[in-house]
């Protein structure tokens, strides 16, 4: 096609510009533009008028102000005496709470799941895939709903309470346990376990180092597993071999002291578990199938063994497979927290919602969640962007 | 000769078996622990959804037997099924769900993939809308404010899929577009709606669209939160298209180039029909996914299927049949997105076969 050569040369008719396709891109893009700013002009024209007309003041002053709600559950101190921004701040460390144990719990699940799919006893491979089914074919706030219905509906009232050993007690109220007392004892026992970790990454990137070089190998994980355990347990011991918990004991009508695992925690958690864990299991399932056997073949004929053929051989190619989706998955997850507003957990989009109805702020309160949505998502995607890259095929890639 | 091996009446299930269940000490264990499990489970699970079930009565004669309480849903299906549409008037909610699996049916066979297709669904809706509306002369008036159950999910899901389509293929020839402002936008577009969560975009739809509008104009909350389910949708959906059009090969669009037809030629009768082809299923996954998040207007006041529930489950005398209810919802969006999901994978076998033949 190319550009338009000039006419003159030729009898031909002249080339008018809208015939040169770069001149039309150009023009195409002009109008896009046009047509964006449009669009903007008019609803930010719109949304000012109506603001004006119903006297709200925009912008992101009511922060500041008192938030006069109470929250029930907060990882940070909080009172209703608090301002608006902290109670943000709480919702988000809720929905991070929720969020950041339902990745790792149904990455457990999603593993056992599509393991069992493919395990050749047949009634472990039906029960999988029954759950799998279910799960994936209901509605995720459907089975939110159900299980919170039936942690308040069918569980004990805390009189009642289901007792493991006067440590634990489940009860419509939730789930009560022991919490750490915060002496220096305890300091001492995680200090020894963050130390144990550090050695551990460092001897990892060593033998790593050393068997590139030398050919010899380092039993790394069970070195590192004896130190995790081993390390804060020798710590526990120095220590005269006490730790300080506060245990919960039945007042009244509920329980006082302990950590409590509130029913809506409990029903959210549950419920996204189950549900991602579905999805991931079948992540799984096809993350396993895109090895082919003869890769186990032959690292077992090269005389690897079992876990060694599993580890450098299966996981790095079907990681590479799992990768993708399992981001989307754990991105998918994250977002659903926000259903918890259906069920009365107060996570970033319940504590929002309160506060919009309360000042009126529509506008910065969506705002506010749809930003932070969306740092939430690009930081989760970077991260396992990232990581893809570390597993990614090196060198000679198609 | 060889001597045969006695096949006697427990061979084949004893191989079978050795083969499947027992073949090592370990699948042994899960094997018993399993069968274990189902015995301790399945036998009272039939015997509560079965055995002792109530089928018709009271809330007195369920607490009674102590099994499931089908007299809920006997007692509150047309309330489930239709939410609060005025009662008599429930026959046109049931035509207009028949109405859609008409189509939905139609619109599975590939033979029917043709440009009718297009003008069937567009008849379809605005049939649908006369029937559910009314205010033609024989069908009384019916603001929207009073639909809900099985036809409000079907309305939302299959009119939030079919007008998000023509916008989803904009944004994802957009994608794939060599003018850079195009492209921005649409990439602009298509993460930013991914990027949030649906229940935050139906806040949006509740809250903030009547801020959008011009002063003296309203839209309901109905129309609002379906707004906002196509924008959302569209975003998801032109992901699934780009997947297509990156599968095609480049001899195909050099092809098209090189026998003169324009873009806009080139893209209707070459890139697409192959590109969306090959989309189907992950296609079908999308609807699948917009048909059980419908169930999110709950939280902005809309009674569709899972809040109808809700509203037949808030009835004091009920309150404790909670297991029943949502059992039912489940079968009923089950029937509709196992549908689908089978459909999908017949789909995914056929496409694989005909790409297997050429």
């Amino acid at each position: 096609m190319g550009a338009a050569r000039p006419s003159a040369a030729s009898g031909r008719p002249a080339h008018h510009w809208w015939n040169d396709e770069r001149a039309r891109g150009y023009l195409y893009q002009v109008l896009l533009l046009l047509l964006v700013v449009a669009v903007g002009w008019f609803l930010v024209g719109n949304t000012l008028t109506n603001l004006n007309s119903r006297h709200i003041a925009t912008g992101f002053g009511f922060l500041d102000r008192e938030a006069s709600f109470g929250i029930s559950e907060h990882v940070i101190d909080y009172a209703p005496t608090d301002s608006y921004s902290r109670a943000l701040l709480v919702g988000l460390l809720n929905t991070l709470e929720v969020s950041v144990v339902g990745i790792i719990l149904s990455t457990l699940l999603g593993i056992v799941t599509g393991i069992a799919r493919l395990s050749a006893n047949w009634i472990v491979a039906r029960v999988a895939a029954v759950y799998v089914e279910i799960v994936r074919d209901v509605p995720l706030l459907l089975q939110l709903f159900f299980w919170y219905q039936l942690i308040t509906e069918s569980l004990p009232v805390p009189r009642q309470a289901i007792n493991v050993l006067d440590l634990v007690f489940v009860s419509n109220r939730g789930l009560k346990i022991p919490s750490p007392v915060w002496d220096g004892h305890w300091f001492v026992v995680t200090g020894a376990f963050l130390l144990a970790a550090a050695v551990s990454v460092a001897l990892g990137r060593w033998a790593a180092r050393r068997q590139e070089r030398t050919g010899r190998y380092f039993p790394v994980l069970r070195v590192s597993l004896a130190m995790l355990c081993g390390l804060p347990l020798l710590a526990f011991l120095a220590g005269g071999g006490s730790l300080a918990f506060d245990v919960p004991v039945l007042a009244g009508f509920n329980f006082r002291g302990g950590y409590t695992l509130t029913p809506e925690f409990a029903a959210l958690l549950v419920g996204l578990v189950f549900y991602t864990g579905g999805f991931i299991g079948e992540i799984v399932r096809s993350g396993i199938l895109a090895v082919p056997h003869g890769q186990t073949e032959a690292a077992r004929s090269l005389g690897l063994s079992r876990a060694m053929t599993l580890r450098l051989v299966v996981l790095p190619q079907s990681l590479r497979v799992v990768i993708p989706p399992l981001t989307s998955q754990y991105l998918n997850l994250t977002k659903n927290s926000t259903l918890a507003v259906a069920i009365g957990f107060p996570d970033l989009v319940s504590v929002a919602n309160t506060a919009i109805n309360q000042t009126g702020q529509a506008v910065e309160g969506v705002v506010i969640i749809m930003a932070i949505y969306l740092v939430i998502s690009l930081a989760l995607s970077l991260f396992m962007n990232w990581y893809n890259q570390r597993v990614a095929l090196k060198g000679g890639a198609p | 000769m060889t001597t045969e091996p006695t096949v006697g009446l427990l061979t084949v299930p004893w191989r079978w078996s050795r083969r499947h269940l027992f073949q090592s000490p370990g699948s042994s264990v899960l094997t018993l622990l399993a069968a274990w499990l189902l015995w301790k489970v399945l036998p009272s699970a039939v015997n509560w959804a079965l055995v002792k079930a109530v089928w018709s009565g009271d809330p007195a004669a369920c607490r009674a037997s102590g099994g499931a309480c089908w007299a809920f849903v006997t007692e509150k299906y047309r309330l489930i099924l239709f939410g609060i549409y005025p009662y008599d008037e429930q026959w046109r909610p049931l035509t207009a769900i028949v109405v859609f699996v008409v189509m939905m049916l139609a619109s599975a066979h590939p033979s029917c993939w043709r440009r009718w297709l297009i003008w069937m669904w567009a008849g379809g809706l605005v049939l649908v809308g006369i029937l559910m509306w009314g205010g033609v002369p024989g069908l009384p008036y019916v603001s929207n404010d009073r639909w809900g159950g099985l036809p409000l999910t079907l309305i939302l899901s299959a009119t939030g899929i079919v007008l998000s389509f023509p916008l989803a293929l904009l944004l994802a020839l957009g994608r794939r577009s060599r003018l850079p402002a195009v492209r921005a936008a649409s990439v602009a577009y298509i993460e930013l709606w991914r990027g949030v969560p649906l229940v935050s975009v139906l806040f949006m739809a509740s809250i903030m669209f009547p801020l959008f509008l011009p002063e003296g104009i309203t839209v309901d909350k109905l129309l609002r939160a379906q707004a906002g389910i196509i924008l959302f949708t569209a975003a998801y959906l032109a992901e699934n298209v780009r997947g297509g059009l990156q599968a095609i090969a480049r001899g195909q669009f050099e092809a098209a180039d090189a026998l003169g037809l324009s873009y806009w030629q080139k893209t209707r009768l070459i890139i697409l029909p192959q590109a969306l082809r090959l989309v189907i299923p992950p296609l079908v996954g999308q609807f699948i996914t917009t048909f059980k998040d419908t169930s999110l207007v709950v939280i902005i006041g809309l009674y569709d299927l899972l809040s109808s529930t809700k509203m037949a489950l808030s009835d004091p005398q009920w309150r404790a049949f909670y297991i029943e209810g949502y059992v039912v919802a489940a079968l009923i969006y089950t029937v509709f997105t196992a549908a689908m999901s089978y459909y999908s994978q017949y789909l995914e076998r056929r496409l694989d076969r005909d790409r297997r033949r050429s």
